[in-house]
């Protein structure tokens, strides 16, 4: 005890009056922090190793809900699902956002602040209204079905919504800008000098785009890939509108298995895969960016 | 212009990607002055039935009043935890202050609907489900997180010396923070305030697992009515609450400069 008591009882006291201050003021912060975080993931994860339905506990605990989890095939095609759609979601969002980076990377400050505005602020549109756009684009009356029978591409409407199709444009529209933020980020450690320089050194533009532009922003292009993988595995409002329930993945499940069914220990399961999956892409992005430095 | 990417179709290209990010916000405007009793785009007649519709839909009304109430606690009791939590980790030293920081910015990583499901669980237990108490502690975690961000730059740009400066001329701690700290901090408070507003307003994943028939919100409500009917209704809210975003930023932009306190 001596060992860890190097100063004189005064001191040390003097010390603690010191800190109360602080202390007093980190209080309400960690109150929130305790009751709202750190309590409710504590209780998800001791929930997904319990026995219960229709909203009532037993305290056995049980890995029955993991082993159910992972021998279903229900639950493994959630998986699958969730996965494919956030890597098609990816890519396709990653070729939307990259001429718009690549452009305000080439215009003059003005326009570049100016479009910068204009790329992030759908961000302060809550997701629920710009799905709503969508449903009214993408729906068999919207613009999109009336342009293509005005063409006279189709002469039927064709289903837009209520599938894969219409998860994917309202997700990689939801999720674009935080893409085009991080390959603007990324487009910042780009000096036009060198792109200059393979011209001159008689670089093809396509080869000069291969060669200089695409792995110098390929930091850029790895964190907004993260971003949006791990943001559409996560989403929950725009598959369940524009899935129109037909759309099966890991976040509707969890919702469905909670508020709908009551059952907790399943939802709760299905969290932490989410989670582990989350851990993954987390792992994986770590491990590439190491590549780059 | 430079290089390779000034060529007509590059141009058009992005135009085009620009014209894609802001169609589902740009349709809602037209569709909501529609006369069509269904989403019919673009609309056969023009009317303010549905504006009318929306005054008079008492869910709705009632759901927004819930709504600006509960932004305007959340903000203020984010500002009340999330400032002096930001003071003291940047301006004393003590064991385990990084390990707070990294725990009190945690609930940004973990995914909504993950948080939601997880306050659900613990709240069940404390009856605070179908509670306005129970929504404000559930839009505090994903507040005050910001808020602490947001008010350690301000603090870690503003140079320590000047409080020192207050404190060796004799104002007591107190009357130092007051009359020196907090009036230097003004842009990043102004920042955070309106962005905790604001996301408090707009929350949605979090909310549905916490509301239930006895208190709604806004965007809960349009949720669940987007999930249920098809009509230009929501086409009007979304308008009013685009242009009510809008009010806020801009009055932020014209006091502060938004992006100025947000870079900073």
């Amino acid at each position: 005890m001596s060992l860890v008591l190097p100063l004189p009882v005064g001191r040390r006291f003097a010390r603690l009056q010191t800190l109360r201050l602080p202390l007093a003021l980190l209080v309400p912060m960690a109150l929130i922090n305790l009751i709202a975080f750190v309590l409710p993931v504590a209780r998800l994860v001791q929930i997904s190793f319990l026995e219960g339905h229709g909203g009532v506990l037993t305290d056995t605990a049980t890995i029955a809900n993991y082993l159910g989890f992972l021998t279903d095939s229900y639950y493994l095609g959630l998986i699958g699902n969730s996965i494919m759609l956030a890597a098609i979601v990816t890519v396709t969002t990653l070729i939307a956002a990259y001429p718009i980076a690549m452009f305000l990377h080439t215009v003059s400050p003005r326009w570049r602040n100016v479009l910068f505005v204009i790329t992030i602020s759908p961000l302060l549109v809550s997701a629920v209204v710009r799905t709503y756009g969508w449903m009214i684009l993408l729906g068999d009356q919207g613009l999109v079905n009336d342009a293509l029978i005005g063409l006279g591409l189709i002469s039927e409407p064709v289903r837009l919504i209520n599938n894969t199709l219409g998860v994917v444009v309202g997700l990689v529209e939801v999720l674009m800008p935080y893409m085009a933020l991080s390959l603007i980020a990324g487009f910042g450690r780009l000096d036009p000098a060198l792109e200059e320089a393979a011209a001159s050194l008689g670089a093809s533009r396509i080869r000069r785009f291969i060669r200089v532009t695409l792995p110098l922003t390929a930091p850029g292009i790895a964190l907004g890939s993260l971003l949006c993988f791990v943001l559409s595995i996560s989403s929950f409002v725009t598959p369940k509108l524009l899935g129109g329930g037909r759309v099966f993945l890991l976040a509707t499940e969890i919702y469905d298995q909670a508020v709908v069914q009551l059952e907790w220990p399943m939802a709760a399961t299905t969290s932490v895969v989410v989670l582990v999956l989350f851990g993954c892409a987390l792992v994986f992005y770590t491990r590439l960016v190491r590549r780059f430095d | 212009m430079v290089g390779s990417s000034s060529t007509i179709g590059f141009r058009f290209l992005v135009g085009a990607l620009y014209f894609f990010l802001l169609a589902p916000i740009l349709v809602v405007l037209p569709l909501s002055f529609a006369s069509d009793t269904m989403i019919v785009f673009p609309p056969s007649g023009w009317s303010l039935r549905w504006y009318e519709a929306m005054f008079r839909h008492e869910g709705l009304m009632k759901a927004f009043r819930v709504s600006l109430m509960l932004a305007a606690v959340v903000t203020v009791v984010s500002l009340g935890a999330g400032l002096p939590a930001a003071y003291a980790l940047k301006r004393y030293t003590f064991t385990g202050r990084d390990a707070l920081t990294n725990l009190f910015t945690a609930p940004l990583l973990l995914p909504s609907i993950v948080l939601g499901l997880s306050i659900l669980l613990v709240f069940v237990k404390l009856n605070l489900l179908g509670t306005f108490p129970g929504l404000v502690v559930a839009h505090l975690v994903i507040t005050t997180p910001y808020v602490v961000r947001i008010m350690s730059t301000a603090l870690s740009t503003l140079p320590p010396s000047v409080e020192e400066a207050a404190t060796m001329l004799g104002a007591p701690p107190f009357k130092v923070f007051c009359r020196v700290t907090l009036p230097l901090m003004m842009p990043g408070l102004i920042a955070s305030a309106a962005l905790a507003f604001l996301l408090s307003f707009d929350e949605v994943v979090i909310s549905l697992f916490i509301t239930g028939p006895r208190i709604s919100t806004l965007p809960v409500e349009i949720f669940n009515y987007v999930e249920s009917k098809t009509d230009p209704l929501i086409a009007a809210v979304s308008v009013v609450l685009v242009a009510a975003t809008l009010a806020v930023v801009l009055l932020v932009e014209r006091s502060i400069g938004f992006s100025k306190a947000m870079v900073k």
